[in-house]
Protein backbone atom coordinates (compact mmCIF):
# COMPACT_ATOMS: atom_id res chain seq x y z
CA UNK A 1 0.00 0.00 0.00
CA UNK A 2 2.79 2.62 0.59
CA UNK A 3 4.49 1.27 -2.07
CA UNK A 4 1.85 2.01 -4.81
CA UNK A 5 1.63 5.78 -2.84
CA UNK A 6 5.77 6.66 -2.97
CA UNK A 7 5.42 5.27 -6.57
CA UNK A 8 2.21 7.58 -7.37
CA UNK A 9 3.85 10.86 -5.93
CA UNK A 10 7.05 9.60 -7.91
CA UNK A 11 4.80 9.73 -10.88
CA UNK A 12 3.15 13.13 -10.20
CA UNK A 13 6.63 14.84 -9.94
CA UNK A 14 8.18 13.40 -12.66
CA UNK A 15 4.94 14.42 -14.55
CA UNK A 16 5.47 18.13 -13.63
CA UNK A 17 9.53 18.06 -13.99
CA UNK A 18 8.88 16.90 -17.35
CA UNK A 19 5.93 19.57 -17.94
CA UNK A 20 8.36 22.01 -16.61
CA UNK A 21 11.50 21.55 -18.39
CA UNK A 22 8.88 21.39 -22.07
CA UNK A 23 8.07 24.49 -21.01
CA UNK A 24 11.58 25.79 -20.64
CA UNK A 25 12.89 23.94 -23.54
CA UNK A 26 10.43 25.94 -25.50
CA UNK A 27 11.26 29.19 -24.32
CA UNK A 28 15.22 28.63 -24.96
CA UNK A 29 14.20 27.54 -28.67
CA UNK A 30 11.85 30.94 -28.75
CA UNK A 31 14.84 33.11 -27.63
CA UNK A 32 17.43 31.13 -30.07
CA UNK A 33 15.18 32.32 -33.22
CA UNK A 34 14.22 35.56 -31.79
CA UNK A 35 18.29 36.07 -31.78
CA UNK A 36 18.71 34.24 -34.97
CA UNK A 37 16.07 36.96 -36.40
CA UNK A 38 17.78 39.97 -34.90
CA UNK A 39 21.33 38.70 -36.29
CA UNK A 40 19.59 38.22 -39.90
CA UNK A 41 18.31 41.28 -39.45
CA UNK A 42 21.36 43.02 -38.68
CA UNK A 43 22.81 41.33 -42.22
CA UNK A 44 19.93 42.90 -43.60
CA UNK A 45 17.46 39.98 -44.25
CA UNK A 46 16.12 41.26 -47.52
CA UNK A 47 19.80 39.86 -49.21
CA UNK A 48 19.66 36.87 -47.96
CA UNK A 49 16.23 35.70 -49.52
CA UNK A 50 16.97 37.72 -52.73
CA UNK A 51 20.67 36.39 -53.23
CA UNK A 52 19.01 32.98 -52.32
CA UNK A 53 16.34 33.46 -54.94
CA UNK A 54 18.30 35.11 -57.33
CA UNK A 55 20.52 32.25 -57.80
CA UNK A 56 17.98 29.96 -58.52
CA UNK A 57 18.60 26.04 -58.78
CA UNK A 58 18.08 24.76 -62.54
CA UNK A 59 17.70 21.23 -61.57
CA UNK A 60 15.98 18.30 -59.40
CA UNK A 61 18.00 16.02 -57.11
CA UNK A 62 17.41 12.49 -57.66
CA UNK A 63 15.65 12.80 -53.71
CA UNK A 64 13.37 15.37 -55.23
CA UNK A 65 12.79 13.36 -58.12
CA UNK A 66 12.04 10.62 -55.76
CA UNK A 67 9.97 12.47 -53.40
CA UNK A 68 7.75 14.49 -56.03
CA UNK A 69 7.10 11.70 -58.21
CA UNK A 70 3.43 11.78 -57.78
CA UNK A 71 3.09 15.56 -59.07
CA UNK A 72 5.98 15.59 -61.30
CA UNK A 73 4.05 13.16 -63.83
CA UNK A 74 1.24 15.52 -63.75
CA UNK A 75 1.07 16.74 -67.78
CA UNK A 76 0.49 21.11 -66.71
CA UNK A 77 3.17 20.81 -63.20
CA UNK A 78 6.74 18.80 -64.07
CA UNK A 79 10.24 19.26 -64.04
CA UNK A 80 9.79 23.20 -64.77
CA UNK A 81 6.53 23.55 -62.53
CA UNK A 82 8.53 21.69 -59.32
CA UNK A 83 11.70 23.91 -60.26
CA UNK A 84 9.60 27.03 -60.07
CA UNK A 85 8.32 25.56 -56.83
CA UNK A 86 11.71 25.26 -54.93
CA UNK A 87 12.80 28.83 -56.78
CA UNK A 88 9.59 30.25 -54.85
CA UNK A 89 8.99 32.07 -51.81
CA UNK A 90 5.90 32.32 -49.96
CA UNK A 91 4.45 34.15 -46.87
CA UNK A 92 1.50 32.94 -44.75
CA UNK A 93 -0.11 36.01 -42.61
CA UNK A 94 -1.52 34.39 -39.96
CA UNK A 95 -0.74 30.47 -38.37
CA UNK A 96 -3.95 29.24 -37.68
CA UNK A 97 -6.72 27.48 -39.21
CA UNK A 98 -5.95 28.51 -42.77
CA UNK A 99 -2.49 29.12 -42.23
CA UNK A 100 -1.66 25.97 -40.96
CA UNK A 101 -2.68 23.47 -43.89
CA UNK A 102 -2.09 26.43 -46.54
CA UNK A 103 1.85 25.73 -45.30
CA UNK A 104 1.81 22.21 -45.23
CA UNK A 105 0.96 21.66 -48.33
CA UNK A 106 3.36 24.19 -49.68
CA UNK A 107 6.12 22.71 -47.73
CA UNK A 108 5.07 19.03 -49.15
CA UNK A 109 4.99 20.05 -52.24
CA UNK A 110 8.26 21.58 -52.36
CA UNK A 111 8.05 25.52 -51.92
CA UNK A 112 11.85 26.08 -51.47
CA UNK A 113 11.09 29.08 -49.16
CA UNK A 114 8.62 30.14 -46.50
CA UNK A 115 8.17 33.09 -44.23
CA UNK A 116 5.16 32.47 -41.22
CA UNK A 117 3.69 35.55 -39.38
CA UNK A 118 1.92 35.16 -36.03
CA UNK A 119 2.22 37.08 -33.17
CA UNK A 120 0.46 34.54 -31.13
CA UNK A 121 0.88 31.90 -28.83
CA UNK A 122 -0.16 28.04 -29.21
CA UNK A 123 -3.60 27.63 -27.08
CA UNK A 124 -5.27 24.56 -26.31
CA UNK A 125 -8.48 26.29 -27.92
CA UNK A 126 -6.48 26.38 -31.07
CA UNK A 127 -5.65 22.56 -31.58
CA UNK A 128 -9.13 21.60 -32.76
CA UNK A 129 -8.20 23.29 -36.14
CA UNK A 130 -4.49 24.43 -36.12
CA UNK A 131 -2.93 21.06 -37.53
CA UNK A 132 0.54 22.46 -37.08
CA UNK A 133 0.16 22.70 -33.63
CA UNK A 134 0.96 20.15 -30.46
CA UNK A 135 -0.57 19.39 -27.28
CA UNK A 136 3.33 19.88 -26.22
CA UNK A 137 3.73 23.26 -28.17
CA UNK A 138 1.09 25.11 -26.13
CA UNK A 139 2.53 28.56 -24.73
CA UNK A 140 5.17 28.58 -27.57
CA UNK A 141 4.65 31.19 -30.45
CA UNK A 142 2.75 29.97 -33.07
CA UNK A 143 4.96 30.77 -36.06
CA UNK A 144 7.72 28.69 -33.81
CA UNK A 145 5.64 26.00 -33.70
CA UNK A 146 4.53 25.56 -37.29
CA UNK A 147 8.10 25.24 -38.51
CA UNK A 148 9.21 22.56 -36.20
CA UNK A 149 6.27 20.68 -37.65
CA UNK A 150 6.70 22.05 -41.10
CA UNK A 151 10.51 21.04 -41.16
CA UNK A 152 9.27 17.43 -39.95
CA UNK A 153 7.21 17.27 -43.32
CA UNK A 154 10.02 18.69 -45.64
CA UNK A 155 13.69 19.95 -44.11
CA UNK A 156 14.50 21.30 -47.38
CA UNK A 157 12.28 24.33 -47.25
CA UNK A 158 14.01 27.80 -45.99
CA UNK A 159 11.58 28.58 -43.06
CA UNK A 160 11.95 32.12 -41.88
CA UNK A 161 9.48 32.94 -38.42
CA UNK A 162 8.09 36.55 -37.55
CA UNK A 163 7.00 36.51 -34.44
CA UNK A 164 5.41 39.85 -33.92
CA UNK A 165 2.28 41.83 -35.12
CA UNK A 166 2.16 42.66 -38.96
CA UNK A 167 1.93 46.51 -39.15
CA UNK A 168 2.26 49.96 -41.38
CA UNK A 169 5.68 50.15 -40.07
CA UNK A 170 7.18 46.92 -40.93
CA UNK A 171 5.12 45.26 -43.62
CA UNK A 172 6.91 46.76 -46.54
CA UNK A 173 9.81 45.69 -45.14
CA UNK A 174 8.83 41.96 -44.16
CA UNK A 175 6.52 41.37 -47.56
CA UNK A 176 9.50 42.84 -50.25
CA UNK A 177 11.61 39.22 -50.66
CA UNK A 178 8.28 37.25 -51.07
CA UNK A 179 6.72 36.31 -54.36
CA UNK A 180 3.10 35.36 -53.06
CA UNK A 181 1.53 36.53 -50.07
CA UNK A 182 -1.56 34.62 -48.43
CA UNK A 183 -3.66 35.93 -46.03
CA UNK A 184 -4.45 33.96 -43.27
CA UNK A 185 -5.43 36.67 -40.80
CA UNK A 186 -8.74 36.79 -39.23
CA UNK A 187 -9.31 40.46 -38.81
CA UNK A 188 -10.25 43.49 -41.00
CA UNK A 189 -7.28 46.07 -40.37
CA UNK A 190 -5.16 43.14 -41.19
CA UNK A 191 -6.47 42.49 -44.38
CA UNK A 192 -7.00 45.71 -45.45
CA UNK A 193 -3.35 46.22 -44.47
CA UNK A 194 -1.67 43.25 -46.63
CA UNK A 195 -3.94 44.16 -49.64
CA UNK A 196 -3.09 47.80 -49.90
CA UNK A 197 1.13 46.84 -48.98
CA UNK A 198 0.91 44.18 -51.68
CA UNK A 199 -0.26 46.59 -54.24
CA UNK A 200 2.32 48.56 -53.59
CA UNK A 201 4.82 45.95 -54.24
CA UNK A 202 2.93 44.23 -56.67
CA UNK A 203 2.62 40.70 -55.10
CA UNK A 204 -0.35 38.64 -56.12
CA UNK A 205 -2.99 38.02 -52.36
CA UNK A 206 -3.99 35.05 -52.24
CA UNK A 207 -7.28 35.72 -49.81
CA UNK A 208 -9.09 33.18 -47.48
CA UNK A 209 -11.78 33.27 -45.20
CA UNK A 210 -13.63 30.83 -42.52
CA UNK A 211 -16.20 30.94 -40.15
CA UNK A 212 -18.74 28.70 -38.35
CA UNK A 213 -19.25 26.17 -41.26
CA UNK A 214 -18.63 28.89 -44.19
CA UNK A 215 -15.86 29.68 -46.12
CA UNK A 216 -14.39 32.20 -48.81
CA UNK A 217 -11.24 32.19 -51.23
CA UNK A 218 -10.36 34.48 -54.17
CA UNK A 219 -6.69 36.01 -55.44
CA UNK A 220 -6.08 39.95 -55.30
CA UNK A 221 -4.21 41.65 -57.53
CA UNK A 222 -3.62 39.35 -59.81
CA UNK A 223 -3.36 40.54 -63.81
CA UNK A 224 -5.97 42.57 -64.74
CA UNK A 225 -8.10 41.11 -61.81
CA UNK A 226 -9.53 43.53 -59.02
CA UNK A 227 -7.49 44.11 -55.07
CA UNK A 228 -9.71 44.54 -51.99
CA UNK A 229 -10.31 47.65 -51.69
CA UNK A 230 -11.96 47.31 -54.93
CA UNK A 231 -14.27 44.97 -53.64
CA UNK A 232 -14.68 46.60 -50.33
CA UNK A 233 -14.02 50.19 -50.79
CA UNK A 234 -15.62 50.94 -47.44
CA UNK A 235 -14.65 48.61 -44.21
CA UNK A 236 -18.07 46.85 -42.25
CA UNK A 237 -19.48 48.03 -39.26
CA UNK A 238 -17.26 46.44 -36.18
CA UNK A 239 -20.81 45.63 -34.53
CA UNK A 240 -21.18 43.45 -38.23
CA UNK A 241 -17.78 41.55 -37.68
CA UNK A 242 -17.52 37.94 -35.98
CA UNK A 243 -14.38 36.33 -34.82
CA UNK A 244 -13.90 32.73 -34.80
CA UNK A 245 -13.53 33.10 -31.03
CA UNK A 246 -16.94 34.65 -30.31
CA UNK A 247 -19.06 32.75 -34.01
CA UNK A 248 -17.06 29.19 -33.79
CA UNK A 249 -15.65 27.65 -36.35
CA UNK A 250 -15.29 24.02 -37.54
CA UNK A 251 -11.91 22.83 -38.23
CA UNK A 252 -12.35 20.72 -41.28
CA UNK A 253 -14.15 24.13 -43.22
CA UNK A 254 -10.79 26.36 -42.15
CA UNK A 255 -8.77 23.42 -43.72
CA UNK A 256 -10.39 23.76 -46.83
CA UNK A 257 -10.35 26.82 -47.49
CA UNK A 258 -6.53 26.90 -46.32
CA UNK A 259 -5.60 23.58 -48.65
CA UNK A 260 -7.09 25.88 -51.46
CA UNK A 261 -4.94 28.91 -50.71
CA UNK A 262 -1.90 26.59 -51.11
CA UNK A 263 -3.66 25.17 -54.65
CA UNK A 264 -4.06 28.59 -55.78
CA UNK A 265 -0.28 29.85 -54.77
CA UNK A 266 0.90 26.62 -56.49
CA UNK A 267 -0.98 28.06 -59.71
CA UNK A 268 0.36 31.82 -59.47
CA UNK A 269 3.77 30.43 -59.10
CA UNK A 270 3.70 27.89 -61.88
CA UNK A 271 1.57 29.41 -63.93
CA UNK A 272 -1.04 26.85 -64.17
CA UNK A 273 -4.68 26.98 -64.95
CA UNK A 274 -7.17 29.54 -64.44
CA UNK A 275 -6.26 31.53 -61.13
CA UNK A 276 -8.76 32.38 -59.03
CA UNK A 277 -8.89 35.93 -59.45
CA UNK A 278 -12.07 38.36 -60.25
CA UNK A 279 -13.85 35.51 -58.88
CA UNK A 280 -15.16 34.93 -55.83
CA UNK A 281 -15.06 30.99 -54.21
CA UNK A 282 -18.05 30.56 -51.32
CA UNK A 283 -18.25 27.42 -49.75
CA UNK A 284 -20.91 26.34 -47.59
CA UNK A 285 -19.87 23.35 -45.66
CA UNK A 286 -23.23 22.66 -44.19
CA UNK A 287 -24.77 22.11 -47.71
CA UNK A 288 -21.49 20.70 -48.74
CA UNK A 289 -22.11 23.52 -51.61
CA UNK A 290 -19.18 25.77 -53.93
CA UNK A 291 -20.53 28.72 -55.70
CA UNK A 292 -18.16 30.57 -57.90
CA UNK A 293 -19.36 33.78 -58.23
CA UNK A 294 -18.08 36.57 -60.95
CA UNK A 295 -17.33 39.66 -58.90
CA UNK A 296 -16.02 43.15 -60.16
CA UNK A 297 -12.95 43.89 -62.65
CA UNK A 298 -10.60 46.60 -60.89
CA UNK A 299 -12.39 49.67 -59.99
CA UNK A 300 -11.10 52.39 -62.16
CA UNK A 301 -11.31 54.80 -59.00
CA UNK A 302 -9.87 52.36 -56.43
CA UNK A 303 -8.06 54.57 -53.57
CA UNK A 304 -5.03 52.13 -54.11
CA UNK A 305 -4.56 49.97 -56.81
CA UNK A 306 -6.12 52.50 -59.96
CA UNK A 307 -3.74 54.81 -62.13
CA UNK A 308 -4.21 57.84 -60.10
CA UNK A 309 -4.28 55.87 -56.22
CA UNK A 310 -4.66 58.62 -53.13
CA UNK A 311 -3.49 55.86 -50.86
CA UNK A 312 0.19 55.81 -51.94
CA UNK A 313 1.59 54.72 -48.37
CA UNK A 314 0.41 52.48 -45.30
CA UNK A 315 -1.95 54.16 -43.38
CA UNK A 316 -3.16 53.61 -39.67
CA UNK A 317 -5.58 50.33 -40.69
CA UNK A 318 -7.54 49.86 -37.09
CA UNK A 319 -8.04 53.65 -37.02
CA UNK A 320 -9.59 53.07 -40.74
CA UNK A 321 -11.55 50.08 -39.63
CA UNK A 322 -12.09 51.37 -36.11
CA UNK A 323 -10.90 47.46 -35.34
CA UNK A 324 -8.25 45.85 -33.52
CA UNK A 325 -5.65 43.85 -35.52
CA UNK A 326 -5.74 41.42 -33.09
CA UNK A 327 -8.07 38.96 -32.20
CA UNK A 328 -7.80 39.54 -28.31
CA UNK A 329 -10.38 40.84 -25.85
CA UNK A 330 -11.44 44.16 -26.49
CA UNK A 331 -13.49 44.60 -23.04
CA UNK A 332 -16.69 46.83 -23.86
CA UNK A 333 -17.64 49.48 -21.03
CA UNK A 334 -21.09 51.07 -21.01
CA UNK A 335 -22.18 50.99 -17.35
CA UNK A 336 -21.80 52.98 -14.38
CA UNK A 337 -19.75 51.31 -11.90
CA UNK A 338 -23.07 50.56 -9.54
CA UNK A 339 -24.60 48.70 -12.77
CA UNK A 340 -21.78 46.28 -12.11
CA UNK A 341 -21.29 43.46 -9.60
CA UNK A 342 -17.58 41.60 -9.26
CA UNK A 343 -17.52 37.98 -9.39
CA UNK A 344 -16.02 37.50 -5.34
CA UNK A 345 -18.98 39.88 -4.20
CA UNK A 346 -21.35 38.05 -6.20
CA UNK A 347 -19.84 34.60 -4.72
CA UNK A 348 -19.68 36.02 -1.01
CA UNK A 349 -22.34 38.15 -0.28
CA UNK A 350 -25.39 37.44 -2.47
CA UNK A 351 -25.23 33.78 -3.89
CA UNK A 352 -26.82 32.60 -0.71
CA UNK A 353 -29.65 35.31 -0.94
CA UNK A 354 -32.98 35.75 -3.65
CA UNK A 355 -32.05 36.89 -7.18
CA UNK A 356 -32.34 36.13 -10.23
CA UNK A 357 -29.32 34.97 -12.21
CA UNK A 358 -29.64 35.19 -15.99
CA UNK A 359 -27.02 34.03 -18.47
CA UNK A 360 -26.97 35.55 -21.86
CA UNK A 361 -25.26 33.12 -23.97
CA UNK A 362 -26.60 31.58 -26.81
CA UNK A 363 -27.75 27.89 -25.84
CA UNK A 364 -24.71 25.88 -27.74
CA UNK A 365 -22.81 27.96 -24.94
CA UNK A 366 -25.34 27.53 -21.74
CA UNK A 367 -25.07 23.69 -22.09
CA UNK A 368 -20.83 23.87 -22.16
CA UNK A 369 -20.79 25.14 -18.64
CA UNK A 370 -22.73 27.42 -16.75
CA UNK A 371 -23.22 28.79 -12.71
CA UNK A 372 -25.85 26.89 -10.67
CA UNK A 373 -28.61 28.96 -10.16
CA UNK A 374 -28.38 30.45 -13.16
CA UNK A 375 -31.29 30.45 -16.17
CA UNK A 376 -30.30 30.65 -20.04
CA UNK A 377 -32.20 33.75 -21.91
CA UNK A 378 -30.05 34.56 -24.73
CA UNK A 379 -29.34 38.27 -25.65
CA UNK A 380 -31.87 38.10 -29.02
CA UNK A 381 -34.36 37.04 -26.19
CA UNK A 382 -33.80 40.15 -24.20
CA UNK A 383 -33.10 42.37 -26.90
CA UNK A 384 -36.67 41.63 -28.12
CA UNK A 385 -38.51 41.63 -24.87
CA UNK A 386 -39.50 38.05 -24.83
CA UNK A 387 -37.79 37.22 -21.89
CA UNK A 388 -41.14 39.22 -19.99
CA UNK A 389 -43.38 36.98 -20.33
CA UNK A 390 -40.97 34.49 -19.04
CA UNK A 391 -40.53 36.20 -15.88
CA UNK A 392 -43.28 38.57 -15.74
CA UNK A 393 -43.35 37.33 -11.80
CA UNK A 394 -39.93 37.67 -10.39
CA UNK A 395 -39.96 41.29 -12.45
CA UNK A 396 -43.12 42.15 -10.44
CA UNK A 397 -40.75 42.10 -7.05
CA UNK A 398 -38.72 45.30 -7.17
CA UNK A 399 -36.54 44.07 -4.46
CA UNK A 400 -35.40 41.27 -6.20
CA UNK A 401 -31.73 41.73 -7.58
CA UNK A 402 -31.15 41.04 -11.70
CA UNK A 403 -27.90 39.54 -12.14
CA UNK A 404 -26.81 39.21 -15.71
CA UNK A 405 -23.72 37.33 -16.74
CA UNK A 406 -22.49 35.84 -20.27
CA UNK A 407 -18.53 34.28 -21.18
CA UNK A 408 -16.32 37.35 -21.06
CA UNK A 409 -18.47 40.17 -19.50
CA UNK A 410 -19.42 42.01 -23.07
CA UNK A 411 -23.05 41.11 -23.90
CA UNK A 412 -23.99 41.03 -19.77
CA UNK A 413 -23.60 44.78 -20.59
CA UNK A 414 -25.71 45.29 -23.70
CA UNK A 415 -28.25 43.22 -21.70
CA UNK A 416 -28.08 45.28 -18.09
CA UNK A 417 -28.40 48.36 -20.21
CA UNK A 418 -31.81 47.41 -22.37
CA UNK A 419 -33.47 45.87 -19.09
CA UNK A 420 -32.81 48.62 -16.49
CA UNK A 421 -33.74 50.85 -19.14
CA UNK A 422 -37.58 49.11 -18.93
CA UNK A 423 -37.10 48.64 -15.02
CA UNK A 424 -35.03 51.75 -13.73
CA UNK A 425 -36.49 51.05 -10.39
CA UNK A 426 -34.52 47.21 -9.75
CA UNK A 427 -30.84 46.33 -9.54
CA UNK A 428 -29.89 45.38 -13.08
CA UNK A 429 -26.07 44.81 -13.08
CA UNK A 430 -23.86 42.70 -14.66
CA UNK A 431 -20.94 39.88 -13.49
CA UNK A 432 -17.65 42.34 -14.38
CA UNK A 433 -15.41 39.68 -16.32
CA UNK A 434 -18.22 37.00 -17.10
CA UNK A 435 -17.40 33.49 -16.60
CA UNK A 436 -13.76 34.06 -17.50
CA UNK A 437 -13.69 36.17 -13.84
CA UNK A 438 -15.32 33.20 -12.23
CA UNK A 439 -12.57 31.22 -12.87
CA UNK A 440 -9.88 33.49 -12.61
CA UNK A 441 -10.98 34.60 -9.22
CA UNK A 442 -13.39 32.23 -7.62
CA UNK A 443 -13.38 28.50 -8.99
CA UNK A 444 -10.33 27.55 -10.59
CA UNK A 445 -12.05 24.03 -11.56
CA UNK A 446 -14.73 25.83 -13.69
CA UNK A 447 -14.28 25.27 -17.63
CA UNK A 448 -12.98 28.08 -20.01
CA UNK A 449 -13.54 28.23 -23.37
CA UNK B 1 -50.07 40.44 -64.47
CA UNK B 2 -48.36 37.83 -63.19
CA UNK B 3 -46.33 37.52 -60.01
CA UNK B 4 -42.64 38.38 -60.68
CA UNK B 5 -40.81 35.09 -59.02
CA UNK B 6 -37.37 35.17 -58.08
CA UNK B 7 -35.61 33.41 -55.18
CA UNK B 8 -33.12 35.12 -52.83
CA UNK B 9 -30.51 33.35 -51.34
CA UNK B 10 -28.46 34.33 -48.33
CA UNK B 11 -24.90 32.79 -47.03
CA UNK B 12 -22.11 33.23 -44.63
CA UNK B 13 -24.01 34.36 -42.23
CA UNK B 14 -26.67 37.02 -44.12
CA UNK B 15 -29.30 33.89 -43.05
CA UNK B 16 -29.23 35.26 -39.64
CA UNK B 17 -30.86 38.12 -40.81
CA UNK B 18 -33.65 37.13 -42.18
CA UNK B 19 -34.85 34.30 -40.05
CA UNK B 20 -32.10 31.79 -40.76
CA UNK B 21 -33.81 30.56 -44.05
CA UNK B 22 -31.25 30.72 -46.60
CA UNK B 23 -33.42 30.08 -49.85
CA UNK B 24 -36.75 31.70 -50.59
CA UNK B 25 -38.61 31.88 -53.28
CA UNK B 26 -40.92 35.23 -53.81
CA UNK B 27 -43.69 36.20 -56.02
CA UNK B 28 -43.66 40.09 -56.03
CA UNK B 29 -46.61 42.01 -57.06
CA UNK B 30 -46.51 41.71 -61.10
CA UNK B 31 -48.08 45.42 -61.67
CA UNK B 32 -45.11 47.71 -60.63
CA UNK B 33 -41.53 47.57 -62.05
CA UNK B 34 -39.19 45.85 -59.38
CA UNK B 35 -35.39 47.42 -59.24
CA UNK B 36 -33.01 46.11 -56.21
CA UNK B 37 -33.83 49.41 -54.37
CA UNK B 38 -37.54 48.38 -53.92
CA UNK B 39 -36.71 44.84 -53.27
CA UNK B 40 -34.26 45.89 -50.55
CA UNK B 41 -36.84 48.15 -49.16
CA UNK B 42 -39.83 45.15 -49.25
CA UNK B 43 -37.01 43.16 -47.19
CA UNK B 44 -36.99 45.91 -44.54
CA UNK B 45 -40.41 45.89 -44.27
CA UNK B 46 -41.33 42.32 -44.77
CA UNK B 47 -38.71 39.91 -44.02
CA UNK B 48 -35.56 41.40 -41.90
CA UNK B 49 -35.75 39.80 -38.73
CA UNK B 50 -32.93 41.16 -36.76
CA UNK B 51 -31.28 44.92 -36.52
CA UNK B 52 -31.60 46.49 -39.59
CA UNK B 53 -28.60 48.46 -39.70
CA UNK B 54 -26.28 45.24 -40.03
CA UNK B 55 -27.68 44.43 -43.52
CA UNK B 56 -28.61 48.35 -44.71
CA UNK B 57 -26.82 51.68 -45.04
CA UNK B 58 -29.00 54.19 -46.22
CA UNK B 59 -30.89 52.63 -48.85
CA UNK B 60 -28.40 50.51 -50.01
CA UNK B 61 -26.87 47.18 -48.70
CA UNK B 62 -23.93 47.80 -45.54
CA UNK B 63 -20.25 47.76 -46.64
CA UNK B 64 -18.79 43.91 -46.27
CA UNK B 65 -22.14 42.69 -47.87
CA UNK B 66 -22.22 41.31 -51.58
CA UNK B 67 -24.61 41.45 -53.73
CA UNK B 68 -25.37 38.82 -56.65
CA UNK B 69 -27.82 38.51 -59.28
CA UNK B 70 -27.35 35.00 -61.09
CA UNK B 71 -23.95 34.55 -59.70
CA UNK B 72 -22.65 37.78 -61.04
CA UNK B 73 -21.81 40.83 -58.79
CA UNK B 74 -24.12 43.49 -59.11
CA UNK B 75 -21.97 45.80 -59.57
CA UNK B 76 -21.39 44.85 -63.53
CA UNK B 77 -25.40 45.13 -63.43
CA UNK B 78 -26.27 48.48 -62.43
CA UNK B 79 -26.36 47.98 -58.76
CA UNK B 80 -29.25 49.74 -57.26
CA UNK B 81 -31.09 50.38 -60.53
CA UNK B 82 -30.72 46.72 -62.17
CA UNK B 83 -34.55 45.62 -62.76
CA UNK B 84 -35.37 42.32 -61.75
CA UNK B 85 -36.39 39.51 -64.30
CA UNK B 86 -38.51 36.47 -63.72
CA UNK B 87 -36.82 33.99 -62.26
CA UNK B 88 -33.91 35.87 -61.51
CA UNK B 89 -31.62 34.76 -58.68
CA UNK B 90 -30.30 37.00 -55.85
CA UNK B 91 -28.06 36.10 -53.23
CA UNK B 92 -26.41 38.03 -50.39
CA UNK B 93 -23.12 37.15 -48.62
CA UNK B 94 -21.87 38.62 -45.75
CA UNK B 95 -17.92 38.83 -45.73
CA UNK B 96 -15.90 36.46 -43.64
CA UNK B 97 -12.84 37.64 -41.99
CA UNK B 98 -12.08 34.96 -39.53
CA UNK B 99 -8.70 32.63 -39.52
Amino acid sequence: MIDSEVLQSERVKLKRDIAELRVTLNRKEQCLRELEEAIADCEDSDEAVESSSSTPQTQLSNDDIARYSRQLILQDFGVQGQLKLKNSSVLIVGMGGLGCPAAQYLVSAGCGHLGLIDYDDVERSNLHRQILHSEQRCGMSKAESARIALLELNSHCEIRCHSRVINSINAMHIIRPYDVVLDCSDNVATRYLLNDACVMLRKPLVSGSALKMDGQLTVYGYGQGPCYRCIYPVPPPPEAVTNCGDGGVLGAVTGIIGAMQALEAIKVIIGLGDVMSGRLLIFDGSSCMFRNIRIRTKRPNCHVCSAQPLITELIDYEMFCGMHATDKDNPLDLLEPEQRLEVKEYHQNLQTQPHLLIDVRPPAEFEICQLPQSTNVPLSEILDDSYLKRFAKQLEDKELPIILLCRRGNDSQIAVQHVSNRFPAHSVRDLVGGLHAWTSSVDATFPIY
Amino acid sequence: MDDLKIILEFSAGAELLFGNIKRRQLSLDGNQKWTIANLLKWMHANILTERPELFLQGDTVRPGILVLINDTDWELLGELDYELQANDNVLFISTLHGG
